[in-house]
């Protein structure tokens, strides 16, 4: 009898071209993704062709304006960079999903809305946040631009293995509570650091019933427990979305895929490195106090005690005072999107809490993509968010990074629905609190981090 | 790149756990050309907002835990390796950040419990030690590939396409088995 293999161990042994001696492997690259930032990597190329240019993607989203997109890029240094990308791509004969492409948007939103995403696929992107993509099943992980480099000149990296790790949610989540919440919960429970070294598989019954917009969130923060990776097994609520995408594969070859795709998930049996388990009903609305992931706690719950020098720092940095009770903070603005917390279903919870309702604070709603964008448009998700007295926003990466403009000032306060709350991330000083779309919305109504469950 | 094998200098100190590359790059920076020949580096963005005492001409940085971790920019280790430190020591550091380092010379170099005291410090790399201001000399465990790969400063992609024949059977194959993975 076979050993019984999870489902990393299936994708990984499927794309080992060569194993080396010292013990690293070099694996076949299905998909490649380029942003406006990956011009280190193609700097790096140098005069060396494109290998496979046909599995490359290029997509404009770190550089690209939230607003006035009719107008040419007022910063210069912003436009150079969208401009080289588009450069970059053609010389290369690279796909380009420019700023006035329909197919724009954040990488990790619009790729996988492309159906370009699948089962089984090794995908690389010059990005930490490509871990999203492993809600299909995918094993999806960030490069750095060397790496970005080796891939446009070979369409393979060298990796030494990682360990896997199964982190297992079962029970039904309460109300208001969100895959943004599990995976912040998970955060809280294994640390910034937990799953350095790890390929993290998400199981259990509360992962199972995800939809495809939700595994992208728990998958897309997996990074912010040091994974390598995260992923979900395919299923048929995978199966429903990818079909009929505009480059998933169509008729006999959909057919030779699901073939393929059913066989994929870890067998029974199959042995991780690690295991955690946690209690998907216990999961409250989450919040971070922090300048880490690893400082999310329960909304009811409060900012600890300043018992070391670590945790004097962060509530230094964030003005805050140890004891004080998270629900009920006063917040100066919220962010709602980025590639964690961007897709329409992010926008449909957030819209839920707002309609009908006024934004005592400024807010900044930004959707993952042209398609996204047109989909909210068409059940008038716009039209709640500006009645609100929040900006409705174009597709891009924004305020989660800031490098297009969108900064929140030196000491104020955002509630953001992005996935980084380090020192300085949305801007020099800037004090960020990472929350689900429906409790960024209800930090918008009050003007304090607020349980939604008591506002909904 | 810069083959790494041995350094002596002097050592700083940032003790804080999870110094993301944001700390050590932040995001305002990652625009910012570099190109060596025309002598635009990142050294002057090296932990723009933060304080790290005894820096200015140190070669080696003494660290926490999870050094690295957050965003995959390469520009990080840019930004230290064009600011002098050519080796960060820490109890671990972000996966990322340490496949980065290997590849642009510098050593990232795992140890549990080092002496977090600013002054000489020497680095051993083929031999795999490190001697530290108060004298105290310890061997350290490092990747062979990463070792390898620093000692040699090999060209990784000029390595890879020694093995081009085995990489286009390996595709061609590929291509017949899964032939659903070709974009659409």
């Amino acid at each position: 009898m076979m050993t019984p293999r999870t489902m990393f161990e299936k994708i990984w042994s499927s794309h080992e071209i060569l194993s080396s001696p010292d013990g690293t492997s070099l694996l076949w690259i299905d998909r490649h993704l380029v942003h406006e930032g990956s011009f280190h990597g193609f700097a790096k190329l140098g005069n060396r062709p494109v290998a496979r240019p046909e599995l490359t993607f290029a997509v404009a989203d770190h550089y690209v304006p939230s607003h006035a997109r009719s107008l040419p890029i007022a910063d210069a240094e912003a436009a150079g960079l969208v401009a080289k990308l588009a450069a970059n791509a053609a010389r290369h004969g690279i796909t380009h999903f420019g700023m006035d492409d329909p197919r724009q948007g954040i990488v990790h939103v619009t790729v996988p809305e492309q159906g370009l995403t699948l089962p089984g696929i090794t995908l690389v992107c010059g990005d930490s946040h490509t871990s999203t993509h492993g809600a299909f099943g995918a094993l999806a992980f960030g490069i750095g631009a060397s790496e970005v480099s080796h891939v446009l000149a070979t369409q393979t990296l060298w990796q030494r293995r990682p360990k896997t790790m199964r982190i297992t949610v079962d029970g039904a989540l309460g109300p208001h509570v969100t895959a943004k919440d599990v995976i912040l919960a998970i955060i809280g429970r294994i640390g910034a650091g937990g799953a350095v070294g790890h390929v993290i598989e998400y199981a259990g019954s509360a992962i199972t019933a995800l939809g495809m917009a939700a595994r992208m969130t728990l998958c897309n923060m997996s990074i912010e427990a040091g994974a390598r990776a995260g992923m979900v097994a395919p299923d048929a609520t995978t199966f429903a979305w990818l079909e009929g995408r505009a480059q998933a594969p169509k008729g006999a070859l959909w057919a030779a895929a699901m073939a393929d795709w059913l066989v994929l998930p870890s067998d029974a049996g199959a042995v991780f490195d690690a295991e955690v388990t946690l209690d998907g009903a216990a999961i409250a609305p989450m919040v971070t106090w922090g300048t880490s992931p690893q400082t999310a706690l329960p909304v009811t719950a409060a900012v600890p005690a300043a018992d070391t020098a670590e945790i004097r720092e962060q509530l230094a940095y964030m003005g805050l005072a140890a004891g004080a009770p998270l629900d009920g903070i006063a917040v100066d603005q919220v962010f709602i999107g980025s590639c964690t917390n961007g897709r329409l279903e992010d926008l449909q919870a957030a819209a839920a809490v707002l309609r009908g309702r006024r934004a005592v604070v400024p807010g900044l709603v930004v959707p993952g993509s042209v398609a996204v964008r047109a989909q909210a448009e068409a059940l008038g998700l716009d039209a709640v968010f500006t009645k609100a007295g929040l900006t409705w926003g174009m597709p891009g990466c924004s305020m989660c990074v800031g490098t297009n403009g969108d900064l929140v000032a030196p000491g104020s306060r955002c509630a953001a629905t992005s996935n980084r709350n380090f020192v300085g991330r949305q801007g020099p000083g800037a004090r960020t609190h990472l929350m689900s779309p429906a409790m960024a919305a209800a930090a918008a109504v009050t003007g304090r981090i607020t349980d939604v469950r008591r506002l909904a | 790149m810069t083959p790494f094998t041995t350094l002596a200098g002097r050592a700083c100190v940032l003790a804080q756990e999870n110094v993301d590359t944001d700390q050590i790059l932040p995001a305002r920076f990652l625009r910012k050309p570099r190109d060596l020949a025309k002598g635009q580096d990142y050294g002057a963005y090296l932990f723009h907002d933060l304080e790290v005492p005894g820096r200015a001409g140190a070669c080696v940085l003494l660290a926490g835990a999870n050094f690295g971790c957050g965003s995959s920019r390469e520009g990080a280790v840019y930004a230290l390796i064009d600011a002098g430190i050519r080796c960060v020591v820490a109890p671990s550091f972000g996966d990322i950040f340490a496949g980065n380092a290997a590849r642009n010379g510098l050593l990232t170099l795992v140890l549990a419990d080092a002496p977090m005291i600013e002054g000489d410090v020497w680095v051993d790399l083929p031999a795999q030690r490190i001697g530290f201001a108060d004298q105290s000399v310890r061997g350290f465990a490092i990747d062979p590939a990463r070792k390898r790969q620093l000692v040699e400063g090999l060209d990784e992609i000029g390595v890879t396409l020694t093995h081009a024949d085995a990489i286009a059977r390996f595709a061609a194959q590929d291509a017949a088995a899964r032939a659903w993975v070709k974009p659409q």
